[in-house]
């Protein structure tokens, strides 16, 4: 390890250290303030976002590394990180009416938000496993607030706790599996694991399953998905649609980029680990789903699949699947953060309707929001011709490649069984007689849905771009 | 000859009329008039432009013609089009029937008419393109987004138990398809490209060849639909809205027997060849126990929805003999009953009109009434059972002489079904028709409206005119029908050479 100026140079790490620098100028401003500075520390906050997405965007081409190779910037990383900011930012355009109410004038929430998504960005590049655990962290325990940031709703501070006691559990499963690949291959960077580990010794293979269990936690996959359905529905609404979006982004980044970079010598031992997850993913998520009466619930068993979805990319263990995950990830986001702009204006005399029931009869009373939430329904049903289709086609074909037809076929038959709750909504939607007005939409959530929207529609029309920038950035893997 | 993109503007005209409707706002009578009148004029504009694909059609042309290329998702993954002589007779009956389906609806449906004419134009565009695609996922694309249009149509507008129809419909469709998906993906990695004239090019292993076929039958099964998936059909015809049950019987139970020519039969032959026994058995119960069903029926729609199944079991038996009879037969069937059942939808949609039932028991002694009904009704009856002089009889007659070359068994059981089909039929319109008027509810009914004759009238000159005579349609597949069965046979013998070679 060098500690020359070469390897400790600033530039790779500047969008953080802007977004690091510009959160705590903003926790200042508010706290020196007061909470009457909500609403403009939310805007500078947004800006702020948009200007660390800009900076990631015009570093140097090509790979960067510092911190002592700890640290890596490449077209992946560009890639998730970017979404991983959009997805933050477009939550604190989804956040201005939860934050407009006087009761909860928190100016925290943005801070806490941003200083999350300093984590996910640290966590996309982080290069050993040290990095990967400080920003797992400061991800998580920004998470863990923002969660109950609902202070006198018993549901929210529920919805906290029970996220930072199994957090916590997962995160001492991480640190005990990364203890031990660093016991066996004496050393915490993914370039140097991946050396040492040709063959899978018990070891290193249980090692593997500590880190990967401590993963899954993150990406809400089946056996550790338990706390998904209760945190989404407890948290208030916009923080669901974080939790369902950004953070997603930075858990499957470093979930690839472990896999595939620390562990390219194994693949066969962590590929059955991944086949199993991703097969109980899907199958809960479709099954789970059905019974849900609330819409918050039923996302998060819809998330919960769709994690499975992308991880079966995963598990094929090449560039398709890389390729297939990145798509699918960022298809994802756009799906679900429209949906989420949907689901917060489910409003009837300033009262929140979080049933499934509360939509009837939405395409007569607003049929510009019917028509858009149905077709983006039929899009996380994987439907043709919408961009839900597309994404599950590029984990699929991922997965026929490289000859994973079980997992494939079973794929594909819960997406049908998948298919089945998201066209109950619809069907409460369209066939059912209306259950009375709802709210106007606000400006903002129309804009964040018109643009989820048509992106889902129009996707197929071009998709040339997002496909080229995802498979130069699964490249950058190998 | 000008190089303009004539197949795309076919398949992409009615969204441009169903934008069209979108911009018109309101919901008061004026827009719904003006809904209706702009369906029409697309649907009509639409099928005047894929006239002149048969116009500048060459018959004597085996390969894909109009063809369209353009880079779309990947290498190998292009948005290609084209049209041979087995799809162009599908592009057009999609094209002439959608007009009637839209004067079909013009009273019949009264709320939410907007939406009701954009999904129509929609699903027009779908069916088009998935007959005109030339690459695996574009067809994809297009057959399986047929499935959100037509859902909502049976859903907002359909029966008492639409909900379930149409959830019936969707998932039983979807969950053949998707496996389908998986083969295409297989193909893909195979020959590294979902392009269809280089796939039928292309030799598949044969392990390969087996596991794709039983993909794609899994999805054309259930659109077809044959025995034993064929049970969301009754449901899907009682509940629709008559212009849907038009479509599904006559455009999307098509596309089945389309993948089967387009796919199973070229890339998959020796599959087809193993699996041919499997088709013939299951077609022949088609035909014989779907007509028996059809005895039983109470309801008029799904009487002719049973004898939907029933045909489509002559239509797989055709293709799957592999000779030039049976497959021209095939296609020459489809659509024969693609114009015959429509009509007898239409029909049956006439009098739910006026009575709002469609128990066959409510009905009796129209004749008295209805006399150009009753006229109108027995000719398509007539199709339907197969009388010589009607389409029908053609195309189930090609079907057995191609199966008869074949297998004798499936062809002496598939004759049945002939006799069965008079059976139904005949009963049918002697319970609806003859008799005496004697229920009450029907002293008052009224013959065919203007509007009605306009829909049935061109039907009934099409179904005489391809049963006196059928060369249009048989010219203009003839070539391409030629090419197909004989690299079919083709590849089929050189295996059995190479198998005597190695002995």
């Amino acid at each position: 390890m060098s500690f020359s100026s070469a390897g400790y140079q600033l530039l790779p790490v500047l969008p953080e250290l802007v977004l690091a620098v510009g959160a705590m100028a903003l926790l200042m401003l508010g706290a020196y303030r007061g909470e009457g500075t909500t609403k403009i520390v939310t805007t500078l906050a947004v800006v702020l976002l948009v200007v660390t997405g800009a900076l990631e965007l015009m570093l140097p081409a090509g790979k960067l590394t510092t911190f002592g190779g700890s640290f890596i910037v490449d077209d992946f990383a560009r890639f998730l990180k970017v979404l991983a900011i959009v997805g933050s930012a477009v939550t604190l355009i989804l956040s201005t009416e939860f934050l407009s109410d006087p009761s909860r004038r928190i100016f925290e929430y943005s801070i806490l938000v941003l200083l999350s998504t300093l984590g996910m960005m640290v966590l996309i590049s982080a290069a050993d496993l040290i990095m990967l655990y400080l920003g797992l962290e400061l991800m998580s325990l920004a998470l863990y607030v923002v969660a109950a940031s609902n202070r006198d709703n018993a549901k929210s501070t529920e919805a906290g706790l029970k996220y930072f006691v199994l957090g916590a559990l997962s995160s001492g499963m991480l640190l005990y599996g990364a203890s031990l690949i660093y016991g066996f291959t004496g050393t915490v960077d993914f370039a140097g694991i991946a050396a040492a580990v040709k063959t899978g010794s018990v070891g290193i293979v249980f090692g593997l399953v500590f880190l990967l269990a401590g993963l899954c936690f993150k990406v809400s996959a089946v056996p550790f998905h338990m706390w998904t359905p209760d945190v989404y529905e407890g948290a208030p609404t916009p923080v669901t649609a974080f939790f369902a979006s950004a953070p997603k982004v930075a858990a499957l980044a470093v979930f690839t980029r472990v896999t595939l970079t620390a562990f390219p010598g194994i693949v066969p031992q962590w590929q059955q680990i991944l086949v199993f997850v991703a097969i109980a993913s899907m199958a809960l998520g479709s099954f789970a789903a059905i019974g849900q009466r609330n819409i918050k619930r039923l996302m998060a068993y819809s998330s919960i699949g769709h994690m499975g979805f992308a991880l079966v990319g995963l598990a094929s263990g090449t560039v398709e699947g890389a390729q297939g995950v990145l798509v699918y990830i960022a298809i994802y986001v756009a799906m679900t953060l429209g949906s989420f702009a949907v689901i917060l204006t489910m409003k009837r005399n300033g009262h929140a309707m979080e049933q499934i029931s509360d939509f009837a009869g939405l395409s007569r009373t607003n049929p510009m929001l019917g028509f858009f939430f149905a077709m983006l329904l039929f899009s996380l049903a994987g439907i043709p011709p919408l961009a839900g289709f597309f994404a599950k086609w590029y984990v699929f074909v991922a997965a026929i490649k490289a000859g994973l037809f079980t997992l494939a076929v079973i794929g594909v038959l819960t997406s049908v069984v998948g298919a089945f709750y998201y066209l109950t909504i619809i069907k409460v939607m369209y066939f059912d007689e209306p259950a009375g007005q709802v709210e106007p939409m606000r400006i903002e959530l129309r804009t964040v849905l018109a643009v989820a929207g048509i992106f889902n529609i129009f996707f197929f029309v071009y998709p040339g771009p997002l496909v080229s920038v995802a498979t130069a950035a699964a490249k950058s893997l190998f | 000859m000008t190089t303009w993109p004539i197949l795309s503007v076919v398949t992409f005209l009615p969204v441009i009329g169903a934008l069209a409707i979108y911009i018109t706002r309101g919901d008061d009578e004026a827009a719904r008039r003006n809904a209706r009148w702009i369906a029409l004029w697309t649907t009509l504009v639409t099928f005047a432009v894929s006239l002149i694909l048969v116009w500048r059609f060459d018959a004597a042309n085996p390969d894909f013609q109009f063809v369209e290329k353009a880079n779309w998702l990947a290498s190998g993954i292009t948005y290609h089009m084209g049209v041979d002589g087995i799809s162009l007779p599908f592009v057009i009956l999609t094209t002439a029937l959608m007009p009637f389906c839209i004067i079909a609806s013009w009273k019949s449906v009264t709320n939410r008419v907007r939406e009701y004419m954009m999904a129509f134009l929609l699903l027009e565009t779908l069916m088009v393109g998935t007959f005109s695609a030339l690459d695996l996922v574009l067809f994809y694309l297009f057959f399986e987004g047929g499935l959100i249009p037509m859902f909502l149509i049976i859903g907002v507008w359909g029966g008492p138990r639409r909900v379930y129809a149409s959830f019936k419909f969707f998932l039983y469709t979807l969950l053949g398809s998707v496996l389908m998906l998986l083969a295409i993906m297989a193909l893909y990695w195979n020959a590294g490209t979902t392009d269809i004239p280089t796939l039928m090019h292309t030799a598949v292993p044969r392990s390969l060849q087996t596991w794709a076929w039983l993909a794609f039958f899994a999805s054309f099964a259930v659109k077809m639909p044959m025995w034993p998936v064929h049970t969301w059909l009754p449901d899907a015809h009682v509940e629709a809205p008559t212009a849907g049950s038009v479509i599904l019987a006559a455009i999307l139970l098509k596309m089945g027997g389309y993948g089967f020519l387009r796919f199973s039969l070229p890339m998959f032959p020796l599959a087809s060849q193993d699996f041919a026994p499997l088709i013939f058995s299951l077609s022949v119960i088609a035909i014989v126990y779907t007509s028996l069903v059809a005895l039983m029926q109470e309801d008029i729609k799904k009487l002719i929805a049973y004898s939907s199944v029933a045909h489509m079991g002559f239509v797989t038996m055709g293709i799957f003999a592999g000779t030039t009879q049976g497959v021209a037969g095939g296609v020459f069937q489809m659509v024969s009953h693609g114009i015959v059942s429509g009509a007898l939808f239409l029909c049956v949609g006439i009098v739910y009109d006026r009575m709002h039932t469609r128990e066959i028991v409510a009905y009796g002694g129209l004749v008295n009434r209805m006399p150009l009904y009753a006229l109108v009704f027995m000719v398509f009856t007539m199709a339907n059972v197969g009388l010589p002089g009607t389409s029908g009889f053609v195309g189930e007659f090609m079907t057995l002489l191609g199966t008869f070359k074949v297998s004798i068994p499936t062809a002496t059981f598939a004759t049945l079904g002939v006799i069965l089909s008079a059976a139904y039929a005949l009963w049918l319109y002697r319970k609806v028709v003859f008799g005496a008027l004697t229920k009450p509810s029907l002293a008052s009914i009224k013959d065919l409206t203007f509007r009605e004759s306009l829909t049935l009238f061109p039907l009934v000159a099409l179904t005489i005119l391809f049963g006196v005579y059928p060369k249009p349609v048989l010219d203009m597949s003839a070539a391409s029908v030629q090419q197909l069965v004989n690299n079919y046979n083709a590849a089929v013998t050189a295996v059995k050479a190479a198998a005597l070679v190695a002995q």
